[in-house]
């Protein structure tokens, strides 16, 4: 059996790999130096030893500070990373982000770009409640100028967090806390996964299932099951969320005729939507069945364990997704 | 004690600087009074000499970090005229290809980093530039400039609390011009002064006139020169007056008439005139700078009703790196 490695230590070496390069990058966030313990997932443990504490900076509460120093440091040409621990606190910096880190470059005319990486944290399943667990990816994806990624897998994470650093462009980059624990078969070191690229992490004929981060696990597991019954399922990981990989998903779906679009964020106006959207005007009249959405309830997410595993994209319900779009007569 | 000296060069400069600002200003008004442009204008007037002196304190290489009633910042800063007037035109020529307008100004060359048109948020973008420089140990100072209005937002408490945390070399610079748009100063903020909330950040905070070209000029050099000496940040206030509307063409009838005429008697121009003139330029001196300068607007004019319109292309450059697809 080959090394193995988990999103925790494959996202830490990515940062490491980026910091040893490149003077340049830097990180900025709550808890993050070895004083408060490397951050509260413990991404960057053993940095600041490295590094020292003017490249890993741990900050006060101040997302907007944060985000807005990061975008400061970027336009003076470092390559910084904000830590924001947790998706849903984004929203105090949504002016740094939207107004400017994914606007300085088009309104100077190109004179000036941000380099700079949004780390963020979220999932559902760990009983954080409304506003510790949202994934926001929509939001984001809405905006020109923003970059969005999400891994789902350890050597995916390495990569793509070494892509998303070495982008001259905003990246808001999208972990979850269930998967830190996830080992993959270790990359080895200078691993890149190039942004923009969807990844067929299993091959079908049948129906495609094009989802992103943790519940790609899912589709996967369902897609395992189904071929029991003889429906052979393709798992389209997106990997990047925006810029969306038109090519490999509508090639995908002109294969199978089928796609769900599968989801933790809330259904309504989210990112399947526009998939789906997107599937329709290139593939009208090739498909064979309608494309289908699943997500999250439309509500906050909740506490108790009962009402959350309720609230969150049931793995019964894709399978039966999957199963209406292959049995589909109009 | 504020020194209150100062060398007749740097006097000449800041003349220049101010009545560079106060020209340009001036010939944007008759532009569009004249129908010559149809832009929003959001004018400096009264606010030429408090910028024209602190920019006259930093070097062409530092950082600037300004706001959306920010012409006289970016000007004084030094800023070419050609380009900045095309760009207030929405024309190629500008320094953002007609994509950035008066609220957007971007000049590298010149250390204008951001413009930002949201009230506020230079301040921990100024932060970041000044780490960077703070990183690098390049000696470079930031300044950021915003109005009263601005400290009231949380950006700007986020951001003074962590400038002196690290010591950043940034330097927050209040042109208090006594309104937050149509709210005066007195309606937004309890407290008698912006300058008192420095020392709630245990930061060094100055309280100046600014219409006081050498009281102002020596302020801000005090604190560049702490900056780059890795003494941290300092507050300033500088007070001065918006002596227009909130923006060019819009009613400012809600300010009474007291403040009215405290303002036409604290005028920055004819008071800065004096002060030359008591420091021995002559009238035919300071007046050559006036036509010089008004040379250059008329060019500037001219240039920027000549550039091409940006064409539709431009919406998919420079929203990545790479252009998107048509």
């Amino acid at each position: 059996m080959s090394a193995q490695i988990t999103m925790t230590q494959a996202i830490n070496r990515a940062i490491d790999e980026a910091m040893a390069e490149d003077e340049g990058v830097i990180l900025l966030g709550e808890d993050v130096a070895a004083k408060q313990g490397g951050g509260v997932f413990k991404i960057s443990s053993g940095l600041t030893e490295k590094y020292g504490e003017k490249r890993i900076r741990a900050t006060p509460i101040s997302e907007q500070a944060i985000v807005g120093a990061c975008v400061g440091a970027a336009l003076a040409g470092f390559r910084p990373i904000a830590e924001i621990m947790l998706m849903n606190f984004v929203t105090v910096a949504m002016d740094q982000i939207v107004n400017h880190a994914a606007k300085l470059r088009f309104m100077s005319g190109g004179q000036t770009h941000v380099p700079l990486v949004i780390r963020t944290t979220t999932g559902v399943g760990v009983g954080f409640g409304g506003q510790h667990s949202d994934m926001l990816e929509a939001w984001f994806a809405h905006v020109a100028g923003l970059k969005v990624v999400t891994p789902s897998n350890a050597a995916d994470a390495q990569g793509l967090m070494r892509a998303a650093i070495a982008c001259n462009d905003p990246v808001i980059f999208i972990e979850n806390i269930l998967c830190y624990g996830l080992k993959s078969d270790d990359p080895g070191p200078g691993h890149v996964v190039p942004l923009g690229k969807a990844a067929v992490t299993r091959e079908g004929s049948d129906c495609s299932i094009i989802t992103y981060g943790r519940t790609v696990l899912d589709a996967l597991e369902i897609a395992g099951k189904l071929a029991e019954e003889g429906i052979s399922v393709e798992v389209i990981d997106l990997r990047t969320i925006a810029p969306y990989d038109e090519a490999t998903v509508t090639a995908s779906v002109q294969k199978t005729g089928r796609a769900v679009v599968l989801h933790e964020a809330v259904k309504q106006y989210g990112t399947g939507a526009e998939i789906a959207s997107r599937l329709n005007e290139k593939l009208f009249g090739k498909l064979k069945a309608p494309v289908t959405r699943i997500g999250g309830a439309f509500s906050a997410v909740p506490m108790a364990n009962a009402l959350e595993q309720a609230w969150i994209p049931n793995k019964d319900a894709i399978a039966d997704a999957v199963r209406s779009a292959v049995n589909w007569k109009g | 004690m504020t020194d209150m000296t100062i060398d007749r060069d740097k006097l000449r400069d800041i003349y220049t600087r101010t009545m560079r600002v106060a020209r340009a200003d001036e010939k944007f008004r008759s532009l569009l009074m004249t129908g010559k442009l149809a832009v929003i204008y959001y004018t400096v007037r009264g606010q030429e000499l408090v910028s024209a002196a602190a920019m006259a304190a930093l070097e062409q290489d530092d950082y600037l970090v300004t706001t959306y009633r920010g012409q006289h910042d970016q000007i004084a800063k030094g800023v070419p005229l050609n380009p900045l007037f095309a760009e207030i035109a929405g024309k190629v020529g500008g320094t953002c290809r007609g994509k950035g307008g008066s609220m957007h100004i971007t000049h590298p060359e010149t250390g204008v980093m951001v413009t930002t048109g949201v009230v506020g948020s230079g301040l921990p973008i100024a932060n970041g530039l000044a780490l960077a420089s703070q990183n690098r140990g390049d000696g470079k100072v930031t300044m950021v400039c915003f109005g009263d209005g601005a400290t009231n937002i949380g950006a700007f408490h986020e951001a003074m609390n962590m400038a002196q945390l690290w010591k950043l070399p940034v330097i927050f610079l209040c042109q208090n011009n006594r309104y937050g748009e149509h709210t005066a100063f007195a309606d937004h903020t309890k407290v008698d002064s912006i300058v008192t909330r420095a020392k709630a950040y245990g930061m060094t905070g100055v309280h100046v006139d600014g219409n006081d070209a050498i009281a102002m000029y020596n302020t801000t050099k005090a604190a560049v020169d702490r900056a780059r000496a890795g003494e941290g940040p300092t507050l300033i206030e500088a007070m001065c007056y918006r002596m227009m509307g909130h923006f060019f063409g819009s009613d400012f009838s809600y300010m009474p008439k007291e403040h009215l005429a405290e303002m036409a008697a604290e005028d920055p121009l004819p008071r800065l005139r004096q002060l030359m003139l008591d420091h021995q330029f002559t009238e035919a001196e300071l007046d050559a700078i006036v036509a010089d300068l008004d040379a250059q607007m008329d060019a500037a004019a001219d240039f920027a009703a000549n550039s091409p319109l940006p064409g539709p292309e431009e919406i998919r450059k420079d929203v990545f790196e790479e252009e998107i697809a048509a």
